[in-house]
C-alpha cells in the first residue's frame, strides 16, 4: 500500500503535491477542482480534536463553498501580503478500499513577507479521503489538523 | 549613587506619559509600544478595580474541573471545588514560583507542583509538602510552618449567568454593579439558556491589546475594512442599530437589526423561520440559519472592559478573551458555544457559520491585519497621536453609535484608570 513505486501511491503523492503547488503558485481558482463536488475541506485546531463535533476555523462542505472562499479572498478580504510555501511529507496510505484511499500526511506552511522574511506559519497533519480511478484522483475529504492552533495573525490561503 | 536615586524618584513622580486630550480624541502611540506602560496596565487595570473574564461555567461543569486562563498576563487556574463553588488562583507555586497546573483543562482533586511536589486543593490551598517533619538526612520545616500561610494567591471570583470573572482587587464593586445595564441585559440575552461549548479558536496578534479593544468599539471601520458583506450582498441590514453603555462608559454593546430576521413572524416558536438566502454566493448554505431570538438582532457585539468581547453574529455565539502578552503582542482566545437544547441541525449551522468569524473569518479576518499594520508603523514618534473625531466630539454615547464615540469613551476610562492627567485640549 505504501510502496512508493506503486502507481496508486504515486498518483496520491502527485495529488498532494499538486494541491501544494496550486496554493503556492497563487492558482487558487484551480484549488476547488481537486475536490469532488461535495468535497469537504476543514481546518481544525488540534485542541478541538477531543470534542465531537469538532469546531473548525475554516469549513467548506462543497466545491461551491470553496469557490466562494476563493472569490472572497480575491475580491473582499484584506490579509497579510505574503508568499506561502506548502511542504507536504510523510505521505502514508492508511487504508485502501477499492478506489477509496485514506491518507495521512504532514504539512508545513511557511510564509514569506514582501521584504523576504520567512516565518513558520503552521505545522500539522492532513487526514484525507481520496477517491477516483488511478489517473484522476480527487479529495473527498481533506482535514488539516493544526498543531499550530494559535494562528499567527490570520489564516487566508488554505493550509 | 545618590544622584541615581534622585533621578529614579523623579521619574516615579513624573507622569508616565503626557495625555494630550481630556475627551479621548487624541491617543499617543506610546501607549501601544512602551513596556513601562504595559507594566503599569498590569497593576492599574488588570489588577485594578475591574472584573476580568476568565472562563465560562460550561467549561467547568463538574467538581474538580479546572481550566487555566489569564488575568492580564498573569497565569491563573479557574477551578470548581467539591461543593460546586468556583475559585481562581494564580498558577504559580507558593514555594519557588513554578507553574503548578500545566494542562489547559481537566479534572483533578489536587494541583501538584512537579518541582518539589507541593500539593494544593481545588481551592488553591496548600494541603501538603513532602518531608514536612523531616526524614533522616533532611530537616524538614520548622514546627511553626503552617500550610495555611502558603496557599496559592487567590482572586475574588464571580459568575453572572455562567460567565466567570475574577479580580485581584478587594475594592472592585460587585460584578452586577460593575457590568451595569444594559450590559447585563446583553449578557442575559445570550446566556438565558444553558450553553455548551463547541470549541476554541486562537490567534496570536503582533499588536497591542488595546487596538483590539478599540476595534470592537468602532463601527466606523466595519463596512470600510470588511468587504465580504458588500461583495456578496449578504448583509441585508435595515441599518437600524441600537446600543448602550454603562454609567462609567467603560463597556459598550451594539446591536444591528437585519430585515430578514426582523420581519420573520414573531411567534413563540422562534427557530422555525428559515432565512431566505438569495445571495451571490455559489453555495448560500453558509448564510442559512434560524434566529435564536425573537428581537430581529442579527449582530450583537458587547465589549466589557478590559478584556472581554461577547459576540452574536447570526447563529455564531462566542466569547473573545483578549490576553495581553507584551506591549506588542496579544492572544485572542475565542470560546464558541451553542445551547444545550440545540438540535443537530442548529449545531451544524453554528459550526458552518463559524467560517464567518475567527482567525479565518470571511467577514472579520481583516481586524488582526489592521492591528498589525498599526503596530508596525508606530515604532517611532510615540508622542504623535491617533486622531479620533469621527462623529464630532459628541460624547453622548446614546446619540452617537456610528462614529468613534465609544472609542473615545474607552480612552477616557483608560486614562482615568492609569491616572494619566490631561495636559492638552478637550473638554
Amino acid at each position: 500500500m505504501n510502496d512508493a513505486a506503486s502507481p496508486a501511491y504515486q498518483a496520491i503523492q502527485a495529488l498532494e503535491y499538486r494541491y501544494a503547488r496550486l496554493l503556492d503558485d497563487d492558482r487558487l481558482e484551480e484549488w476547488p477542482d481537486l475536490f469532488v463536488e461535495r468535497g469537504i475541506y476543514k481546518v481544525i485546531p488540534r485542541e478541538n480534536c477531543q470534542r465531537q463535533p469538532q469546531l473548525a476555523i475554516l469549513f467548506c462542505d462543497s466545491r461551491a463553498m470553496m469557490m466562494d472562499r476563493v472569490r472572497s479572498l480575491r475580491e473582499a478580504n484584506v490579509y497579510n501580503l505574503h508568499y506561502p510555501r506548502h511542504v507536504v511529507s510523510n505521505i502514508e496510505v492508511l487504508s485502501a478500499t477499492g478506489s477509496v484511499f485514506e491518507v495521512a500526511a504532514c504539512y508545513t506552511v511557511y510564509q514569506t513577507d514582501l521584504e523576504g522574511q520567512t516565518r513558520l506559519f503552521s505545522v500539522g497533519q492532513y487526514r484525507d479521503v481520496i477517491t477516483g480511478d488511478g489517473s484522476t484522483l480527487r479529495f473527498r475529504e481533506k482535514i488539516a489538523i493544526c498543531d499550530t492552533f494559535n494562528i499567527p495573525n490570520l489564516l487566508a490561503i488554505p493550509l | 549613587m545618590r544622584e541615581l536615586q534622585k533621578v529614579d524618584a523623579m521619574s516615579r513622580e513624573a507622569p508616565l506619559i503626557a495625555w494630550p486630550s481630556r475627551d479621548g480624541s487624541r491617543v499617543p502611540f506610546d501607549v501601544f509600544t512602551r513596556a513601562d506602560v504595559f507594566a503599569r496596565e498590569q497593576e492599574a487595570i488588570f489588577r485594578g478595580p475591574v472584573w476580568n473574564y476568565v472562563a465560562l461555567e460550561a467549561e467547568l461543569p463538574q467538581a474538580g474541573d479546572f481550566k487555566t486562563s489569564f488575568v492580564g498576563d498573569t497565569p491563573v487556574v479557574v477551578s470548581r471545588a467539591e461543593d460546586g463553588s468556583l475559585h481562581a488562583f494564580v498558577n504559580r507555586c507558593a514555594h519557588r514560583g513554578a507553574t503548578v497546573q500545566r494542562q489547559a483543562s481537566g479534572n483533578t482533586r489536587q494541583h501538584r507542583c512537579v518541582y518539589h511536589q507541593w500539593c494544593y486543593n481545588t481551592r488553591g490551598e496548600l494541603t501538603g509538602v513532602p518531608y514536612r517533619r523531616g526524614v533522616p538526612g533532611m530537616a524538614g520545616y520548622a514546627a511553626d510552618f503552617d500550610v495555611k500561610d502558603h496557599g496559592l494567591r487567590k482572586l475574588r471570583i464571580a459568575s453572572h449567568k455562567g460567565v466567570i470573572f475574577a479580580t485581584f482587587n478587594a475594592g472592585t464593586a460587585d460584578l452586577e454593579t460593575y457590568l451595569d445595564e444594559p450590559l447585563l441585559a446583553a449578557i442575559d440575552r445570550l446566556f438565558s439558556r444553558p450553553v455548551k461549548v463547541l470549541g476554541h479558536m486562537r490567534q496570536r496578534v503582533r499588536g497591542n491589546w488595546k487596538l483590539y479593544a478599540e476595534n470592537t468599539r468602532d463601527p466606523y471601520h466595519a463596512a470600510l475594512l470588511h468587504g465580504f458583506h458588500a461583495t456578496f450582498g449578504t448583509y441585508r441590514t435595515n441599518q437600524k442599530r441600537t446600543g448602550g453603555s454603562d454609567r462609567a462608559r467603560a463597556h459598550t454593546t451594539g446591536s444591528t437589526f437585519g430585515d430578514d430576521w426582523r420581519t420573520a413572524p414573531h411567534s413563540g416558536d422562534v427557530g422555525q423561520d428559515k432565512i431566505v438566502a438569495s445571495y451571490s454566493l455559489a453555495d448560500p448554505s453558509l448564510m442559512e440559519g434560524r434566529p435564536d431570538f425573537n428581537d430581529g438582532v442579527t449582530v450583537q457585539i458587547t465589549s466589557i472592559f478590559p478584556c472581554l468581547v461577547v459576540q452574536q453574529i447570526m447563529n455564531t455565539l462566542a466569547t473573545r478573551h483578549i490576553r495581553p502578552k507584551a506591549a506588542d503582542d496579544f492572544e485572542l482566545y475565542w470560546t464558541y458555544f451553542g445551547y444545550v437544547d440545540d438540535d443537530e441541525q442548529m449545531t451544524a449551522t453554528r459550526l458552518k457559520q463559524a467560517n464567518l468569524v475567527g482567525p479565518a473569518g470571511l467577514i472579520s479576518m481583516e481586524d488582526s491585519e489592521a492591528i498589525e499594520l498599526i503596530q508596525r508603523a508606530i515604532v517611532r514618534d510615540g508622542q504623535e497621536n491617533a486622531f479620533l473625531e469621527f462623529g464630532g466630539l459628541n460624547t453622548d454615547l446614546d446619540k452617537d453609535r456610528q462614529g468613534e464615540a465609544s472609542v473615545r469613551a474607552f480612552w477616557r476610562y483608560y486614562a482615568r484608570m492609569m491616572e494619566l492627567s490631561s495636559t492638552g485640549v478637550g473638554t
